[in-house]
């Protein structure tokens, strides 16, 4: 029994019943295959996260971002006046978490490639773009580059989904993708 | 990994399989699985972070 | 054997009691049962909370109470238990006394100190910090402090189970190789030392930043750190309640493990490579490679997974072997239907190992998987799938295998032996709710940790679909029955241990057999074949591929990322 020693001195040598030798087998082919899932999607897959990423001092940060909501900023929305900015196809696109919201709105092209920049001000915060669900750690101190390419148009929520404090559930910030 | 154990001095362990005389010794277990993920997981991993270079756009 | 020790043979079961170990085992497990018992109320009143439509806690205490039953039903309860588990798979499965029972002591006295220290401060409100205490947010120094005493004690603990093997092997107490229970305690152990090493190396730097003597503590850096506790303590959890399903299979049915060496090589796997998947937790973060990823994340090639596929054929497998030794040989299950299933002790084992398999240890490997974790991280998918693992996986394993210890330990019979019956459904059946409930509320974007479904006081508001709120509800409704089995487990112990009859030393028929002459003498694989565990396993396999590339499909919809 499991609760005494071995009644076989050497149980290194025993038999294995067949049918735990398939499934031994089986199961490592599996575990096997699942492996390869991984590289194989980044090779043939449209959804992987890139290496990239940047120490990056909050404040410089900052400055990139009002650097391009000075540019592109076409309105205004929300009763605080928050910039919706439309960057260019292909541009460096800025986007930063404070306690508690993401700024600005961006406005991105459907099918078009953008090099998007996640970082924090202040503390941890989650990038969790809804109704699509894609989920990304932003950090303080550090900008994560993503290739986004938004393959649908519409409204967009960024919700904040790493606890940030008690005003966590109130960081809600949006993005919009027009067709053309 | 069969019978060339047998010339082993200690008498007790004559006859006993390598892995097997490995999965009864606790502290090489304790050591193997302290410094898998200590390598792998730990240093590797810091190291990447320390070496992420700083931001120049 | 020492002088000092004094020793008891339970009449019933032919276990052999140190005092020392044994007033141990009582005593670490009766306190992680107080710990679940207040852990779990909180659970309740967050799944309460997160029903759109009862949402009973305001937002502080809705943080605050989240941050305690982390602490409490994760780590305190959890690690108190699995005290008594190493006391018990060294000490008695050993028939030795235990090396060093004053430091055993102090091991319980500093958990038990730094428990109630983290707690409140946890309950003092400065400190609502998640268990994962992330920076730059900052707890008050007493709740690190809280969390490594706590440390300490179950480091110490850990010790004095290695010093047991020590001792047991010196008196020679058992020949040849450990029990298979003990090597499984002996994983779990092990990889005890590394989580709390991880922890301790992340924890000493932050209680000095928190204290001002440290002016930065790197996130990233934390929160690989940090993981390599949070997560390795999952693993400790995993190796122990797989030895104790290895125990009770052994009590209930006197089975005997088809193969001492594949069952051995499943949890040598796992202290090779468990360790790697606290890497699950970083899968989005900036700043670490693909390839550490993708290593760490599949425990080097989904090796420790193929651990955990070989425990789950070969638990049940020894099972139905045991089981069709003694005849209930027809068709491929009537083993399984003619076992024990009102026995509290077998039922929560078995459940628990299926919906460990089917629940948790699927999602599991999906959410693991490198790119699939985009449209997971932090959503509710995330506690959904731990509380299959943890909850339906080490508790229900942990509540079973205490009806067997609890009157063994404390001579006395089950109180309530009626509910005791139910309890295992009741409490398997809640849980499974919460699980699923909340990972297809996960599905669907529902942030975890989130106070709010409706985003009421969000400058820019945002609706979930009606769905999700439907599965809030019936995640609440599935809670307060969680709540009502955990509740009734924790009323039967401390009745059992208080009103409990007495039993008389005279040996008593019991209820769980006395193990039998082992099932079959040596050689045991070549002797039976166990068709029907086989092709359980298959089912297993087949709903595993399906629901893996389900996800692989879901993850090609999103918007392309590179
Ligand atoms: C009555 C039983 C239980 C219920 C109803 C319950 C319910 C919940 C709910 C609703 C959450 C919050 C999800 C969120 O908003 O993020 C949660 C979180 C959690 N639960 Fe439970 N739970 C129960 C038992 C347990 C047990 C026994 C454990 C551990 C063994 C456990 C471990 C956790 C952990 C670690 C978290 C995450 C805390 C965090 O995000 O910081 N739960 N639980
Ligand atoms: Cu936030
Ligand atoms: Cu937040």
């Amino acid at each position: 029994m499991a609760i005494h020693p071995p009644e076989t001195k050497i149980w290194w040598k025993e038999p294995i019943h067949s049918i735990e030798i398939w499934w031994v087998l089986i199961a490592l082919v599996w575990s096997l295959i699942m492996f390869v899932m991984m590289p194989y999607w980044h090779i043939y897959g449209n959804q992987n996260l890139s290496n990239e990423a940047y120490r990056v001092d909050p404040e410089y940060f900052g400055e990139k971002v009002e650097d391009m909501v000075k540019k592109y900023t076409i309105r205004e929305e929300g009763d605080t006046g928050i910039p919706v900015v439309a960057p260019p196809v292909g541009s460096d696109v800025f986007l930063l978490a404070r306690l508690w919201e993401w700024y600005p709105i961006l406005e991105l092209k459907k099918g078009k490639e953008y090099r998007l920049h996640l970082s924090s001000m202040d503390w941890m915060h989650g990038f969790s773009l809804q109704p699509t669900n894609i989920n990304l750690q932003v950090h303080p101190g550090y900008d994560f580059v993503v290739t986004v390419t938004p393959t649908e148009s519409g409204k967009f929520a960024i919700i904040c989904n790493e606890y940030c404090g008690i005003g966590h559930h109130t960081m809600a910030g949006r993005m919009y993708v027009t067709d053309k | 990994m069969t019978s060339q154990d047998n010339n082993t001095p200690d008498g007790e362990h004559e006859h006993i399989p390598f892995f097997q005389r490995m999965m009864d010794n606790p502290f090489l277990l304790l050591f193997i699985g302290v410094v898998m993920p200590t390598v792998f997981y730990i240093l590797w991993g810091v190291m990447e972070i320390a070496t992420i270079p700083i931001a120049t756009y | 054997m020492s002088i000092l020790s004094k020793s008891r043979i339970c009449p019933e079961t032919g276990l052999f009691f140190d005092d020392q170990a044994e007033k141990l085992i009582k005593w670490n497990a009766v306190t992680g049962v107080v710990f679940l018992l207040v852990g779990g109320l909180f659970g309740v009143l967050m799944a309460l909370t997160r029903w759109t439509e009862v949402h009973i806690l305001p937002a502080d205490w809705f943080y605050l109470l989240l941050t305690a039953h982390g602490l409490d039903a994760l780590i305190v309860w959890i690690i108190f238990f699995e005290m008594a588990v190493l006391y018990l798979a060294s000490s008695t499965l050993l028939k030795v006394r235990l090396a060093a029972p004053k430091w055993a002591w102090l091991g319980y006295w500093l958990m038990l100190i730094g428990a109630v220290i983290t707690n409140v401060m946890v309950l003092e409100g400065d400190s609502s910090v998640m268990f994962t205490s992330y920076p730059p947010m900052k707890a008050h120094p007493l709740f690190y402090l809280g969390i490594i005493v706590f440390a300490v004690g179950a480091l110490i603990g850990t010790f004095c189970f290695f010093g047991t093997l020590v001792l047991a092997k010196e008196q020679k107490t058992y020949e040849g190789s450990l029990p298979l229970v003990t090597f499984g305690a002996l994983t779990a152990a092990i990889i005890a030392v590394f989580t709390i090493a991880s922890g301790a190396i992340i924890l000493v730097p932050t209680l000095l930043w928190s204290l001002g003597y440290i002016a930065h503590i790197d996130p990233l850096m934390y929160k690989t750190i940090w993981w390599a506790m949070g997560h390795s303590s999952q693993q400790i959890n995993v190796s122990a309640h797989v030895s104790v399903w290895y125990l009770i299979a052994a009590i209930v049915f006197g089975a005997k493990p088809l193969s001492e060496k594949v069952s051995r090589m499943a949890f040598l796997f796992y202290i090779f490579f468990l360790q790697l998947a606290s890497a699950h937790h970083l899968l989005v973060e900036p700043g670490l490679s693909s390839e550490w990823k993708i290593f760490n994340t599949s425990y080097a090639m989904y090796l420790a997974v193929l651990g955990s596929m070989i425990h789950g054929l070969t638990v049940p497998g020894s099972i139905e072997a045991a089981q069709r030794k003694k005849g209930f040989n027809k068709g491929l299950f009537e083993w399984l239907r003619r076992a024990p299933w009102g026995n509290p002790v077998f039922s929560g084992m078995f459940m628990s190992l299926v919906m460990f398999g089917f629940l948790g240890g699927i999602t599991g490997v999906i959410m693991g998987t490198e790119q699939i974790n985009i449209i997971m991280h932090n959503t509710l998918y995330v506690p959904g799938h731990f509380h299959a693992t943890v909850v339906a996986g080490t508790t229900l394993t942990f509540m079973a295998v205490s009806y067997f210890l609890v009157p063994v330990l404390f001579r006395r019979e089950l109180w309530l032996p009626g509910l005791a019956k139910w309890q295992t459904y009741i409490y398997a059946i809640g849980v499974a709710g919460i699980s699923v409930f909340m990972m297809a509320a996960g599905t669907l974007g529902v942030s975890r940790r989130h106070w709010d479904n409706n985003f009421a006081d969000a400058t820019l508001g945002f609706d979930y679909p009606a769905a999700a709120h439907m599965f809030l509800a019936l995640n609440g409704i599935s809670g307060l029955m969680a709540g009502l089995g955990g509740a009734s487990f924790c009323i039967i112990m401390v009745g059992t241990i208080l009103w409990g009859k007495k039993k008389s030393d005279v040996p008593a028929s019991a209820p769980a057999p006395a193990p039998e002459p082992a099932v079959h003498q040596a050689g045991s694989a070549g002797t039976i074949a166990v068709p029907g565990t086989f092709v359980l396993a298959l089912i297993f396999l087949g709903t595993f591929i399906l629901y893996y590339y389900v996800n692989w499909k879901y993850l090609a919809e999103v918007w392309h990322l590179s």
